[in-house]
């Protein structure tokens, strides 16, 4: 004999909640009113999508085919209508959203998007030993110091100016971000290679009267100027 | 308290082993109980230099494999009773070593040596990083020419970064050590001064070998040459560098040539 499982009843529970939803106050005429929507839309686009919306129809009186005509231009519009109160019931048929009562007036809130709170960025690096060959120091956000020499083989990338305390022998590239007034200076310089915002000067085309004193190099125009600090 | 010092260079043939097996008899002569531990797997050189070449049975390798105990491994010196030796493997490479292992044996070697002298092979790679990883000192050995000094250059780098010191935000003590350093060639202008490579590394000198037969003889017959001829300019400048690692002040000698008097009559070169 066949056992036949019953199925366990699940019980249907209807609970009650409340929401709160736009109500738009159609006027008449129902054109121009439209109209008006229609230059909201233009203004911020996506507003009403995925918002609920009623319609409020008490300050008209309209037959049951210009009901359904409004809610279809609506829905044109992509704006989804959730309810109609405001009209009797004969005139809402079973295709349309539910006739709604009870509602009460609220005030909606917009609730602005809260700015995570921003922790000021440090916009200077400071580096208190020497660079060593090898080591890359990448700094987009300002100033990179060094106190101490930076070796053949080192660079060093800032999105601001370069100070060396001490003898410049890797690479020093600044204004990496794009900003043609930053500067490198340093106490010695015997750069393998200097770029300010791209541009860029190679150990060998820096003049020898400017090498074993303290320099600095900027940007004018397109021409890397390396001058000597007195 | 036990102190890891490692002897490493970034460049090759600088003079890392001879250093090694010279500071570690120059310790162990002062009372030290030292052990030398070579850590050039597939290319090792310390056994030979230190004279154990047909005395190695087991080496780090097979311990850091568990194969053998520490005790199986180490060698001790025949001329120092305070000297020991722990080879690297010939037949394998340096991938055979971990970290976990290497980590091991440099703390049970804590608790039996007072210096424990980690002779690095040369290059960036797992090998010398490994060599230096757990190191508290570091002895740069550096010859005075352009390739070399920015080889140091780099391995200085990588001691701030990839010791388990420098993790932890404590700092491995440097000292160069120039090595292969010609009297002549240095009083000709030839050679990077000793002050040029100091202000290129920024990092305490710990002395200065000058360039020497001796050096050559010493290994040939398997010694270190602070034990092959004390009293050669090489062993004396070892000894002073030894005793600088022991802390005390010893007054810095740049070497230069004795001429005999056959020498400078007898000096000039015909053209």
């Amino acid at each position: 004999m066949e056992a036949r499982a019953e199925p366990t009843r699940q019980l249907v529970r209807l609970r009650g909640r409340s929401y709160v939803a736009f109500v738009f106050c159609p006027v008449v005429p129902i054109v121009g009113w439209l109209e008006e929507i229609d230059e909201t839309l233009a203004r911020s686009p996506g507003f009403f999508v995925g918002k609920p919306v009623v319609l409020d129809l008490s300050a008209l009186d309209l037959s049951q085919s210009a009901i359904a005509h409004l809610v279809t231009s609506l829905e044109t519009r992509n704006i989804r209508i959730l309810g109609i109160e405001g009209v009797d019931a004969a005139h809402v048929t079973t295709s349309m959203p539910p006739l709604l009562t009870g509602g009460r007036n609220c005030v909606v809130q917009q609730n602005k998007p809260q700015k995570p709170e921003a922790k000021p960025k440090p916009t200077s690096l400071l580096l208190e030993s020497p660079v060593r060959s090898g080591q890359s120091i990448i700094f987009a956000d300002g100033d990179v110091t060094v106190l101490g020499s930076v070796s053949s083989g080192a660079e060093i990338c800032a999105g601001g100016s370069i100070h060396i305390y001490g003898t410049l022998r890797g690479r020093a590239m600044a204004g990496v971000n794009g900003n043609p007034a930053a500067r490198i200076y340093c106490q010695r310089i015997e750069a393998e290679l200097l770029a300010i915002d791209g541009y860029y000067q190679t150990a060998e085309q820096i003049d020898p009267s400017v090498r074993d004193r303290p320099a600095q190099a900027w940007l004018e125009g397109d021409v890397m100027k390396i001058t000597p600090l007195s | 308290m036990a102190k890891v010092l490692v002897v490493t260079s970034g460049k090759g043939g600088v003079g890392k082993t001879t250093s090694t097996a010279a500071l570690g008899a120059s310790l162990a002569q002062g009372g030290q109980k030292v052990v030398v531990v070579d850590f050039d797997v597939g290319l090792r050189n310390l056994d030979l230099v230190m004279g154990a070449e047909r005395r190695v049975v087991f080496d780090l390798i097979n311990v850091v494999q568990g194969v053998a105990k520490l005790s199986q491994a180490l060698i001790r010196d025949k001329r120092l009773e305070n000297l020991w030796l722990l080879p690297a493997s010939q037949t394998r490479d340096k991938d055979a070593l971990t970290d976990e292992g290497v980590g091991s044996i440099i703390a049970d070697l804590r608790t039996r040596f007072d210096w424990i002298i980690c002779d690095s092979p040369a290059g960036i790679e797992r090998g010398a990083t490994l060599a230096m990883r757990y190191a508290d000192e570091a002895v740069i050995v550096t010859n005075p020419e352009v390739s070399s000094v920015r080889d140091s250059d780099r391995i200085i780098g990588m001691l701030d970064s990839k010791t388990v010191k420098a993790e932890k935000g404590e700092p491995v003590k440097k000292h160069v050590l120039i090595t292969r350093y010609d009297t002549a060639r240095a009083a000709r202008g030839e050679m990077l001064t000793i002050e040029d490579i100091l202000e290129i590394l920024a990092t305490p000198l710990l002395g200065i070998i000058p360039e020497s037969q001796d050096v050559l003889r010493a290994s040939n017959v398997g010694s270190p040459v602070t034990l092959n001829n004390a009293a050669s300019a090489p062993a004396r400048a070892y000894h002073d560098a030894a005793r600088r690692l022991m802390g005390e002040t010893v007054k810095m000698l740049v070497p230069t040539e004795r001429k005999g008097l056959m020498d400078r009559l007898l000096g000039r070169r015909a053209a």
